[in-house]
């Protein structure tokens, strides 16, 4: 028997080059133009919600019946806490009750941030177990998915109307009715994949060495799901933004003292034809913002899941 | 003219470059070599050679990122590598055919299997409808598919392995090309339908006076069908000549290294010990599927009936058949990553086919497996030092003491300890499969399963691990289950040989035995259809 030569092992320069092309699959995605793009507009977004107070507005909710449906540029004396008078320029005009649109659609910016991030990453963080469970728990799944199909089938603002007569309206309640129809979704999705991924022999490989469920879940199975996630979260985040506007519009959302995009919108509607800014602004931002993020998807899309990447 | 004299493809210095970034410059690399007519020329090499590539390149078929940057490629005369795609597109199967690997990818799912070759006619011919049907039955009586009108009508998925790689022959010859290119055309098909399809290639090329040029990796293909062969190695023709030259006397290093690397189909005699421990008994073990819905009548696949198997201490079984035969199965119910439903499985002692998971868990350490695939066995997000300390961790071994034990491993299949921490993708097939071994081994079994576990390696890879596994049954007086579909390999690994058809064990006994003399007719068969059992490619290598 001729002696077998070891294999020559991969020399130290090659291999340095390939750990970095691991790694760098985000950075991959960071560096995407449209990543940038959504990113940059995001980013802006976010720095106004957390900058509102410093950025020339005023309370919000303070109601100023002396200077009602002000166009914006124009110049308003208001009353200030000591009793003077004194003058600005209402940005983007005054709504039917004299309260500031500019501060409003500043302080809105808040509530649909939190609203989208919040229904993401709940959404996504309990579709992602119920879909390990599902797809990996042959009895369970059958159940699961049934229970899943009937979420399904409610209608996120029927839902909505139904919360808020039972408790009361309120972000709570809003991300509720938001996360619950969005779950089934999350869940297929994980759920598709463990099925593929359990068939995997690095996975049965696992589970010959006796790998207990939970560590093989969390460790062999579920790194497969997170690209895919990362990507739905986004377009899970843009949805909830336009639904919570929705909602808000339609009054059975975030209540009307707290400014918010829809709320906003809501207000204006009666005087639409005569005063469009009331519309106008918070519609611009809530574009802008649901646009930014659906850019950023399709650029994390592109880069994370290649299979479903239109380029290749 | 002087057609019949000039050969059918004339490749002369052709160069093929690699994008920019690849482990080598030239996929292809001054390769010449002719076709002539009536002629079979097989091209060998392993995988990465560039067999692929030359195939492509005569088709005009090559990737976007591959350029032939010299030489010509002369088919009959005409140099393709200066037509331009309208031409190329009237060369392509009037002149010059391919049939591919895959026969069931090759072909249109939606489309029936006439269609699809109706769809030829109608480009490159102004035959009507009638004539069209009439033509196309008669290549697919000439291709000896059973009742053609029925076949004609039929969607490719209603078709056998075999039958739709007769199709795709049927296609690729129903203008009498004078060229036919065919690509791996019988590794994804079994060796009797393999058999077949060599047989059919070779028939309807002599009738016709077609040129053609196989591409294979398997050297009992070649044997079987080759006329000359070429021997490719990393883009560059090493050796050329007449298939008995080559096969018996080769004359470059490389050629006699891959020649003597194939395995042998005469079994050695390994000297059977018969006072081993038994370490695996099964009893009528059997696992039938059953898919239960709501609306439909229960349908049941039996995948394995009544297998009785016992492995001894140092001693190596193996398992061969044909894919759907039930072999998998079997080792899958043993390692028990699915359940049984029938019968019983005892390791050692213990009774383990009825376990419940959470009784199980302390046994599976005993029973490790080796899997086919060395790209997918491996969890490709964390370090092969990770996926090797796993299993000992799992059962309590402290995490320096587990690195200790892998370290020690990896110098027992032949690799640097250092490199535990590294990823998969940093290792070839070959060294993964080294890796996937030392695996299984850090949890100490008492039986070692390799299900296919060199089918997806080249010879000379193959060879080495083959010798690694052997090594490792005599140093730690393992039992092995080996399963494969190739003859070749079980008659150089293993003392036991079951054959397995129809999920059911048909022969049974020493591997001598069962090669010398098989009783069973299915096992007759599966013997005579062995690509290239004439030769003994190991002595010729040697010699």
């Amino acid at each position: 028997m001729s002696a077998i030569v070891p294999d020559e092992i991969v020399d130290s320069a090659s291999i340095a080059a390939a750990s970095a092309k691991r790694r760098s699959l985000l950075a991959l995605a960071i560096r995407n133009p449209s990543v940038i793009i959504g990113g940059v507009i995001l980013l802006f977004m976010l720095t106004i919600a957390i900058l509102a107070p410093v950025l020339g507005t005023v309370d919000p909710t303070r109601i100023d019946p002396a200077s009602r449906n002000k166009k914006p540029g124009v110049e308003i004396t208001y009353k200030q806490e000591d009793g003077t008078s004194a003058k600005r320029t209402v940005l983007m005009g005054t709504d039917s009750l004299g309260r500031d649109v500019y501060s409003r659609v500043l302080y809105g910016t808040r509530v649909s941030l939190i609203v989208g991030a919040a229904v993401a990453v709940c959404a996504v963080g309990l579709g992602l177990v119920i879909g390990l469970v599902s797809g990996y728990v042959r009895w369970a799944d059958g159940i699961i998915m049934r229970i899943m199909d009937g979420l399904m089938a409610i209608p996120g603002i029927l839902l909505a109307i139904a919360l808020v007569s039972i408790w009361r309206a309120g972000i709570v309640t809003v991300i509720f009715a938001i996360v619950i129809p969005e779950i089934p979704r999350v869940v297929r999705l994980v759920r598709s994949i463990v099925l593929t991924v359990r068939e995997e022999p690095y996975v049965e490989g696992a589970i010959s060495v006796g790998t207990p469920t939970f560590i093989l879940l969390f460790r062999h199975i579920m790194p497969n799901t997170i690209a895919p996630l990362i990507v739905q979260a986004t377009f899970t985040a843009a949805a909830a933004i336009l639904t919570e506007a929705i909602l808000s519009f339609l009054g059975i959302g975030i209540p009307p003292e707290t400014p918010s995009w829809g709320n906003i919108m809501a207000e204006g509607r009666t005087l639409f034809r005569v005063f469009p800014h009331n519309i106008l602004y918070p519609g611009i931002f809530l574009a802008f913002t649901v646009l930014a993020i659906n850019i950023m998807g399709d650029g994390l899309r592109d880069t994370l899941d290649p299979k479903m990447s239109k380029k290749v | 003219m002087s057609v019949a004299q000039q050969p059918v493809l004339e490749v002369r210095n052709l160069s093929v470059s690699l994008p920019k970034g690849g482990d080598r410059a030239h996929a292809v690399e001054k390769v010449s070599f002719t076709v002539n007519p009536g002629e079979i020329v097989c091209l060998v090499g392993e995988s990465g050679s560039g067999k692929s590539v030359i195939a492509f390149t005569v088709m005009g078929l090559l990737a976007k990122a591959l350029k032939p940057t010299s030489g010509e490629i002369l088919l009959q005369g005409e140099n393709i590598l200066a037509a331009s795609e309208a031409r190329l597109r009237e060369l392509r199967c009037t002149r010059m055919s391919m049939i591919f690997q895959e026969p069931m990818t090759a072909l249109n799912p939606v489309m029936t299997c006439g269609e699809q070759i109706d769809e030829v006619l109608k480009t490159h011919t102004k035959l009507d409808t009638a004539a069209r049907k009439a033509k196309i039955i008669a290549i697919l009586t000439r291709v000896k598919l059973p009742e053609p009108e029925r076949v004609y009508a039929s969607f490719p998925h209603q078709l056998s392995g075999g039958q739709r790689q007769r199709i795709m022959i049927a296609m690729a010859l129903v203008l009498d090309p004078v060229l036919l290119i065919a690509d791996e055309p019988t590794t994804a098909l079994d060796v009797t339908t393999q058999a077949e399809i060599l047989k059919l290639i070779a028939e309807l090329q002599a009738g016709q006076g077609t040129g053609v040029l196989f591409i294979t990796h398997d050297f009992g293909v070649v044997a079987e069908i080759a006329h000359r062969v070429a021997v490719l190695r990393w883009g560059e023709l090493v050796e050329m000549g007449p298939m008995e030259q080559i096969l018996s006397r080769p004359s470059q290093p490389y050629t006699k290294m891959l020649i003597s690397s194939v395995p042998s189909i005469h079994p050695v005699h390994r000297g059977v010990r018969l006072e081993g421990v038994t370490v695996l008994r099964t009893d009528k073990l059997g696992k039938t599927y059953s898919g239960k819905s709501f609306f439909q009548k229960a349908r049941t696949v039996k995948a394995a009936v009544d297998v009785d198997l016992d492995i001894r201490r140092g001693e190596t079984l193996g398992i061969v058949g044909e894919s759907g035969s039930g072999k998998s199965t079997v080792a899958r119910c043993i390692a028990r990553l699915i359940d049984p439903t029938e019968g019983k499985v005892y390791l050692g002692d213990t009774e383990i086919a009825t376990m419940s998971a959470r009784k199980l868990r302390p046994h599976r350490r005993r029973v490790q497996i080796v899997f086919q695939d060395p790209y997918r066995s491996m969890n490709p997000r964390i370090t092969v030092g990770e996926s090797i300390i796993e299993g000992p961790m799992n059962f309590g071994l402290q995490r320096d003491e587990a690195i200790a034990r892998a370290r020690k491993l990896m110098e027992t299949v032949r690799l640097d300890p250092n490199a535990l921490d590294r990823y998969p993708h940093q290792f070839s097939g070959g060294q993964r499969q080294r890796i996937c071994i030392a695996r299984a081994l850090a949890m100490e079994p008492e039986l070692l399963i390799a299900d296919e576990a060199v089918s997806a390696l080249d010879v000379s890879v193959q060879k080495q691990v083959l010798q690694l596994l052997d090594e490792i049954r005599v140093r730690l007086n393992l039992a092995v289950l080996f399963i494969t579909h190739d003859l070749r390999v079980a008659a150089q690994i293993c003392d036991y040989v079951a054959v397995m058809s129809k999920g059911r064990v048909v022969e049974y006994g020493s591997a001598e035995q069962v090669f010398g003399s098989p009783k069973d007719p299915y096992t007759q068969a599966l013997f005579a259809a062995a690509p290239g059992r004439n030769w003994d490619f190991g002595k010729a290598g040697a010699a």
